[in-house]
């Protein structure tokens, strides 16, 4: 790093201290240059007809060109160097920011208009064009959510529990890098896996909630084992000795100490892992099918999910199209609703149990 | 711990019927992940096998399977590829800004937004896409064209309803980013606070001190996490079917409205419509689909425990 | 119950590695024995094998004999599990069980045994462990708040009363002051002192003075060099121990030449 050779003309004259005191740009000067420099984009674009994006576009290089001249002239390089940097990465942070916001917008935007009574509570049985509802979708992808995680749940723990109270030697690191692999099947190809295995003994014609759920469980049973995984590690092992020290046999150690003790952590990551499949659209486009009425038994014929409705209603409005646009939007704002609410629901509990789980 | 490679000298302590039953469940639940796995590959091939003996007459349109599916794999490969390289770039500058620049109090809440990203369900993703992203990219498209267009990436007609390749790529790389940022975020916050502060003590300005002490570090973590998403936007199904308008053939043409599609893509919407050979020689794309991600997300992990076992030796 | 204990030819590993060599000693009843040492010369491992906690770690095993009161604890036939009940331990850092109140955390033992016992007998069971810990009086106001909040002197005591709330014949201490302030770690001599008359009592500890104050017998154990496994040096009465050593070794040791 080389040292800045300017440093002796910005020493500031007020100190007298041992401490060389250098030139700064006062504290809210870089915000109101670059509120300049956006200024002057507003200005810049409003010659060739005023518009957002190009304001935006001429405001961050303007804005942050502001910065860092001012910066260079009064600070020297390095600390120029530094606000550029800073000016970079913010805008980075507010780029990320615009597809969430427009995201948020358009599916409010679209969405409202039939979130209406009718929309929860009427299936698409016998409808054409105008009404109809998500219902049968919606107790769907009950269903199916409910089953993955009866299937998921169970397994994923104690797989969890296997890797980190009992797993030893190559069938432990085995475990843990399928699992891994796992993570990153595509829920598509997971679909087929259903499919495949289904038709096998069904015949290619199959659509059944079961598929969906045994695909939907093929994606959730790693997520749940890796954050069950992460939680159980976390409970300090002077717990399991005390437990051991008081003859206690391990399996009730686990049962009594070690899970009571990450309940919270476990149901955060549980909760989390719903959250996750609850939106998967892709394996049940190819395991479920899709049905206007409501069927309830996963076990025979096919079932209708929030995300596959969603998808059907869009690409296959039916005429005229707009009231099946209008459904599909309502669908998908019901849907980010849901997985939004369950993170909250996922946060309250993490929070909810933080004391207890905290060392 | 019970002794499970005790020496002849010692004899395997005695275990009790409850810890027998709970282990031997447990270790069935990890056995079955295997099998599983092993499931996935076995069935898929199973049923991908018709359509990988069968002549090529007797395929859909009469082509031999290889060039029904070699623009499929140019074609997911290139969506992904535009993902990561906007996404990259744009994720490590976020998870920095999460981990040193932002203020303090607000740093975790930004996090959490970061994460609603990859919360969003990927149909949603879509529905933005088509309804959102493509009309506003069209006036961009016109002026690639226009001013670019002797690039061959750029070289149109532009596509009138912004239903192209650049458009699903740039919905994958709002998808992947936060899976990209959250591993980056990891390793940068677990950059030691040593060499941290050594740099800071030395008189470095915070960039300084993130070029010297943070980003060595977290190298090979970035590269790791780009991997991951690389991986998930190889499989991402519904946003590419529903942004991208396929026509087959392989192009490098990013704005036109003809474009290849991915794997995912077309067997979302070809399955539903599909029976006989069709099918099988759908499940044999997704059997390459799957070997391809196996591929890069093993790499990934191998790459991100290569950091672990760097680490550990430190 | 107090039992005496019996070590012959003990060896212990931590996978290929011996940590600790050919240990021969005799542990009486009803007296407190401490064992001394430069740290890592194997004291805590060989404190944990007496009551087959140091198999609780992975590839960790042992080879020789430990006899109470006649019966090999490695014997083929024994479970661990019940050793453990017969021997009890107390740690290093108080760990009372996060999830559970003081009451629940006094009869963990035995609550998570199974152990069905009526509810007036589980009380008198609380109430004859914390006042045998020296705690009744500063918590029986609040037996139903978490064990977590009291403080570190209060929580080791804690931790006693839930060790001799299964009633085992032997407890061992493991370094159980050496988190404490010196206040509590009084306390928790007097309780030591107490304890005694019921059970026979292993610690150890880094505190010369305290093992002088508090223990009949001393082992001194170190390590024949760098990389080598720990050794018992030198065991005999405290007094002797203190005053006139065996061995060059320990009485280096103890005028604090090294260690």
């Amino acid at each position: 790093m080389r040292t800045d050779t300017q440093a002796p003309a910005a020493e500031s004259p007020a100190s007298a201290g041992p401490v060389r005191t250098r030139r700064k740009l006062p504290r809210p000067a870089p915000a109101a240059l670059y509120l300049l420099g956006l200024l002057a984009a507003a200005a810049l674009s409003a010659l060739t007809g005023f518009s957002i994006a190009l304001t935006a576009i001429y405001g961050v290089v303007l804005g942050t060109l502001a910065v860092y001249v001012a910066a260079r002239l009064v600070e020297g390089r390095r600390k120029a160097t530094d606000r550029l940097v800073t000016c970079l990465v913010w805008t980075a942070f507010a780029l990320a920011m615009l597809p969430l916001v427009s995201l948020i917008y358009t599916v409010l935007d679209n969405g409202l208009a039939r979130l209406d009574a009718e929309f929860f509570n009427s299936s698409m049985l016998g409808v054409v064009g105008e009404g109809g509802g998500a219902y049968h979708a919606i107790l769907g992808t009950l269903v199916i959510t409910g089953l993955t995680a009866l299937i998921s749940v169970p397994i994923g723990l104690l797989t969890a529990i296997y890797l980190v109270e009992y797993g030893t030697g190559r069938l432990k690191k085995a475990i843990t890098f399928l699992v891994d692999v796992m993570t990153g099947i595509p829920s598509i190809v997971v679909g087929l896996f259903a499919f495949a295995l289904f038709a096998l003994f069904f015949g290619p014609g199959i659509r059944l909630g079961i598929m969906g759920a045994v695909a939907l469980s093929v994606l959730m049973i790693p997520v749940v084992v890796r954050s069950a995984e992460e939680v159980l590690k976390l409970v300090p092992n002077e717990l399991r000795e005390a437990s051991y020290a008081l003859g206690v046999p391990k399996w009730r150690t686990i049962l009594k100490v070690v899970i009571p003790t990450s309940i919270g952590g476990l149901a955060t990551g549980t909760t989390l892992a719903i959250a996750r499949v609850v939106g998967e659209t892709a394996p049940l486009l190819v395991t479920t099918g899709f049905v206007n009425g409501t069927n309830l038994d996963p076990f025979s014929g096919r079932m209708t999910t929030l995300p596959v409705f969603s998808f059907y209603q869009l690409t296959q409005p039916g005429f005229p199209p707009e009231f099946g646009i209008e459904r599909a939007w309502s669908a998908a704002l019901v849907l980010i609703v849901l997985v939004m609410a369950l993170n909250v629901l996922a946060r309250l509990i993490s929070r909810f149990f933080a004391p207890t789980t905290s060392r | 711990m019970t002794l499970t490679s005790a020496p002849p000298a010692q004899p395997r302590p005695k275990r009790r019927p409850g810890d027998r039953i709970f282990a031997g469940t447990a270790t069935s639940a990890g056995i079955l992940i295997l099998l599983v796995l092993a499931g996935v590959a076995v069935f898929l091939v199973t049923e991908a096998w018709p359509a990988l003996t069968a002549p090529a007459a007797d395929l859909p349109d009469g082509k031999s399977l290889g060039s029904y599916v070699a623009p499929l794999v140019f074609g997911t490969l290139l969506a992904a590829v535009i993902a990561l390289i906007v996404a990259t770039p744009l994720a490590v500058a976020i998870a920095l800004f999460i981990t040193y620049y932002a203020p303090r109090r607000l740093a975790a809440g930004l996090g959490y937004v970061v994460d609603l990203l990859a919360a969003i369900p990927s149909v949603v993703y879509g529905f933005w896409g088509i309804a959102a992203l493509a009309p506003s990219l069209v006036p961009f498209y016109g002026w690639a064209e226009r001013n670019l267009g002797f690039i061959p990436l750029f070289a149109g007609p532009a596509s009138t309803t912004g239903k192209t390749m650049l458009t699903a790529g740039l919905v994958l790389a709002v998808m992947i980013l936060p899976i990209i940022s959250a591993i980056s975020r990891e390793v940068f916050s677990q950059a030691p606070a040593l060499h941290r502060e050594a740099a800071l003590a030395l008189g470095a300005t915070r960039w300084e001190m993130i070029k010297m002490a943070v980003l060595p570090y977290g190298k090979s973590g970035i590269i790791g996490g780009a991997m991951l998403g690389l991986g998930r936007a190889l499989g991402e199904t519904l946003a590419v079917a529903l942004v991208l308008s396929a026509s087959g053939g392989i192009t490098f043409n990013l704005i036109s409205s003809s474009n290849p599609s991915t794997i995912a893509a077309n067997i979302a919407l070809q399955f539903p419509e599909s029976s006989g050979l069709t099918v099988n020689v759908l499940i044999a794309s997704g059997l390459a689909l799957f070997l391809i991600t196996l591929a890069v997300n093993m790499l990934a992990r191998w790459v991100v425990t290569r950091r672990a076992d760097f680490s550990g030796a430190n | 119950m107090a039992k005496r204990i019996d070590v012959s030819d003990l060896d212990i590993y931590y996978g290929n590695f011996k940590a600790v060599e050919g240990v021969n000693l005799s542990i009486e009843p009803r007296s407190i024995t401490a064992l001394i040492g430069p740290s890592g010369c194997g004291k805590s491992t060989f404190l944990r094998s007496l009551n087959r906690m140091h198999e609780v770690i992975p590839g960790a095993r042992v080879e020789g004999k430990v006899v109470i009161d006649g019966q090999d604890l490695y014997g083929s036939d024994v479970d661990p599990v019940d050793v453990r009940r017969q021997i009890g331990m107390v740690f290093q850092r108080p760990n009372p069980f996060p999830t559970m109140s003081i009451y629940d955390n006094v009869v963990a033992g035995v609550r998570l045994n199974s152990t069905k016992m009526k509810r007036a007998a589980l009380d008198d069971l609380v109430e004859r462990s914390l006042r045998g810990a020296n705690l009744w009086t500063e918590v029986k106001d609040r037996l139903d708040r978490p064990g977590a909040g009291l403080s570190g002197g209060q929580q080791q005591r804690l931790c006693i009363a839930r060790a001799i709330a299964v009633e085992p014949a032997v407890l061992l201490m493991d370094e159980p002051c050496s988190a404490l302030d010196p206040i509590s770690t009084l306390a928790i001599e007097d309780l030591m002192t107490e304890l005694k008359e019921r059970f026979t009592i292993v610690i150890v500890t880094h505190n010369m003075q305290q093992a002088a104050r508090v223990s009949e017998s001393t082992g001194f154990f170190n390590l024949a060099g760098v990389g080598q496994p720990g050794r018992l040096v030198e065991f005999n009465p405290t007094e002797k121990i203190f005053s006139n050593p065996d061995q060059k070794a320990t009485e280096d040791y103890i005028s604090g030449r090294f260690g």
